[in-house]
């Protein structure tokens, strides 16, 4: 009887397969694994944790790093700082007018793409190619187009409207940006239209045909509403995208959200602070004040 | 919508709404390309030629001659870029496999951890990365610009959702024959996800060859500048000679053009793919 409670070296190693199958298979899956949480562990968690510790400090740059805390200090100036409103309210300004509008254009031209259209892959092929195009190289073909003597201002008298000082005058300089942006990213969204209309089924466009639903009827009662889902994505995806405007503004202005300010972003201003002024503890504070730290992922 | 029910001239007028588009989409390029064959007189005289009345190669000839750090910069893109992209393939597919198949403990929350990650703006991680560059002393450097982007959870979903949706039979049979999960990963999975491996090649190519706001933070020496970095300076160089502006800009497109114009189905794929499981 006692014989059976003693375990014997063997017998435990013979008791334990399920525990140690266990250990290899967690072992093999953290292996897998490593990569990926070193990067995420050291330039996404511990950046985050920092970003928070930067925000109640304020940080000497030049020579040796200092850090020194000030508590609330930082979030105080941020509010006084005229920069930051002009910044948010561009930010603001631009993803207000630049989400809607390619979200429409790329509906618009997914359903006109898939309405039986013989050069179909074509088009498509061509439509995407201002996705595939660097953004550097893309403004500097814009601001060459929005030049005073420029292609956009000759085509606008040509047809008899005013033209513009496209790059120097702030009313219209964040315009010329949000035209470009547009332009670029629409038939990004355009593909991700017209990959989820294959998903909707013929038979219900032919029960409506046969009640008689016209085009236009179709579209607003059946593809809109199916769409509904992707237009979410779409629309979540365009915002992340329109906030984080950077490399438009800093290449247009030179660095400066310039001309007055009028194509300043929040994520310029953040750069701004840390690399051109240095003054770092602000800096890190500003992104978090963003509406964008309480989207939901999409 | 069905074809037959589409008048004459709702046709005509798709096709119209469908080729203004096209050429809307194409102005400015084809604008760029012919400015870039231009000599400046012409392009100071401000006319709307699209066909250069003298032809000239002069503004590429000048770009490799004044511009001598402009194959460096192609050089540095170029070996970023195939860094970046062959670790992604590598890392993004492991950690997708991982979250797809294998079973370990932790794994529910390093899946919510990622779906977190997903939701972090860049401009949030921003001022740290830079620091923790900085402290290590990687600013200004190749494994600055590598190693921060080698994984990205995006992919790493994209591959989940794919080897989620991959069948079970075949690594069950290599279990049998008594291969291990590595060499299961590496001689079968991995061989069989080509096609989701290079929806996401691309999009990582394209990336990284085009990214801005990292190089911009972290590289300040000019040997070390990516093209897009290099050609923001050789703006600043050349302020108004829009003829070596523009001709430096296609030198910097071509390479994705021929990349696009071979792999055109991987990018609609990669959308897709992004898209519809994102």
């Amino acid at each position: 009887m006692t014989r059976r409670f003693v375990k014997t070296p063997r017998q435990r190693k013979l008791l334990k397969p399920v525990e140690r199958q266990r250990l290899r298979q967690d072992l093999t899956g953290y292996l897998f694994m490593a990569p990926t949480l070193f990067v995420i562990g050291v330039f996404v968690v511990l950046p985050i944790l920092f970003a928070v510790f930067l925000s109640v400090h304020r940080v000497q740059l030049l020579g040796e790093i200092e850090y020194e805390f000030v508590g609330g200090r930082n979030f105080q100036r941020l509010v006084t700082d005229d920069r930051v409103g002009i910044a948010l309210r561009n930010t603001a300004k631009y993803v207000a007018i630049v989400v809607p509008t390619q979200t429409m254009l790329a509906l618009i031209l997914a359903v006109t793409l898939n309405a039986g259209i013989k050069a179909r892959n074509w088009l498509r092929i061509l439509y995407f190619l201002p996705t595939v195009t660097s953004s550097a190289v893309l403004t500097l073909i814009f601001m060459w187009i929005y030049n005073t003597n420029g292609l956009l201002n000759d085509l606008l008298a040509a047809i008899g409207l005013p033209t513009y000082n496209w790059l120097g005058d702030p009313a219209v300089a964040l315009n010329g940006i949000m035209l470009m942006n547009i332009w670029s990213t629409a038939p990004f969204y355009m593909v991700i239209y017209l990959a989820a209309l294959q998903d909707i089924p013929r038979s219900v466009y032919e029960a409506s045909e046969l009640d008689g639903a016209t085009a236009w009827q179709q579209f607003i009662y059946i593809t809109v509403p199916l769409l509904k889902p992707v237009t979410f994505f779409v629309v979540a995806m365009g915002i992340i995208g329109t906030f984080q405007l950077f490399d438009q503004s800093y290449i247009f202005s030179g660095g400066t959200g310039g001309p007055n300010n009028s194509t300043l972003t929040v994520v310029l201003l953040i750069y701004q602070a840390v690399f051109r002024n240095l003054q770092l503890g602000y800096g890190a504070r500003s992104p978090s004040s963003s509406p964008l730290s309480s989207l939901p992922s999409p | 919508m069905n074809k037959l029910f589409l008048s004459k001239l709702t046709q005509i007028l798709l096709y119209g709404v469908l080729v203004s588009y096209a050429i809307v989409t194409l102005i400015p390029f084809l604008w760029a390309l012919s400015a870039s064959f231009k000599p400046l007189s012409e392009i100071v005289s401000g006319e709307a030629n699209f066909f250069p009345r003298s032809f000239t190669l002069e503004n590429y000839r000048q770009i490799f001659f004044q511009e001598p750090l402009f194959l460096r910069w192609l050089f540095n893109s170029v070996a970023i870029a195939v860094s970046v992209t062959g670790l992604n393939l590598l890392f993004n597919s492991m950690a997708g496999y991982a979250l797809a198949r294998l079973r370990f403990r932790g794994r529910q929350f390093w899946f919510f951890l990622l779906l977190a990650v997903l939701a972090i703006p860049a401009q949030i991680t921003l001022i740290p990365t830079f620091l923790i560059l900085k402290a290590i002393g990687w600013l200004n450097s190749y494994q600055g610009m590598i190693v921060p982007s080698m994984v990205n959870a995006t992919f790493i979903f994209m591959m989940r959702q794919f080897f989620v949706n991959f069948p079970r039979e075949l690594e069950e049979a290599a279990q049998l024959d008594g291969l291990g999960q590595f060499e299961i990963f590496r001689r079968i999975v991995l061989p069989l996800a080509k096609p989701a491996l290079a929806a996401q090649a691309v999009f990582v190519f394209m990336g990284s060859w085009n990214n801005f706001l990292l190089p911009v933070v972290i590289l300040f020496d000019p040997e070390m500048f990516t093209l897009p970095l290099g050609l923001n300076t050789f703006k600043g160089q050349y302020i108004s000679y829009w003829n070596y502006i523009m001709a430096a800009s296609m030198l910097f497109t071509l390479p994705v053009m021929i990349l696009y114009a071979f792999f055109n189905r991987y990018f609609i794929q990669g959308v897709t793919f992004t898209g519809g499981k994102g």
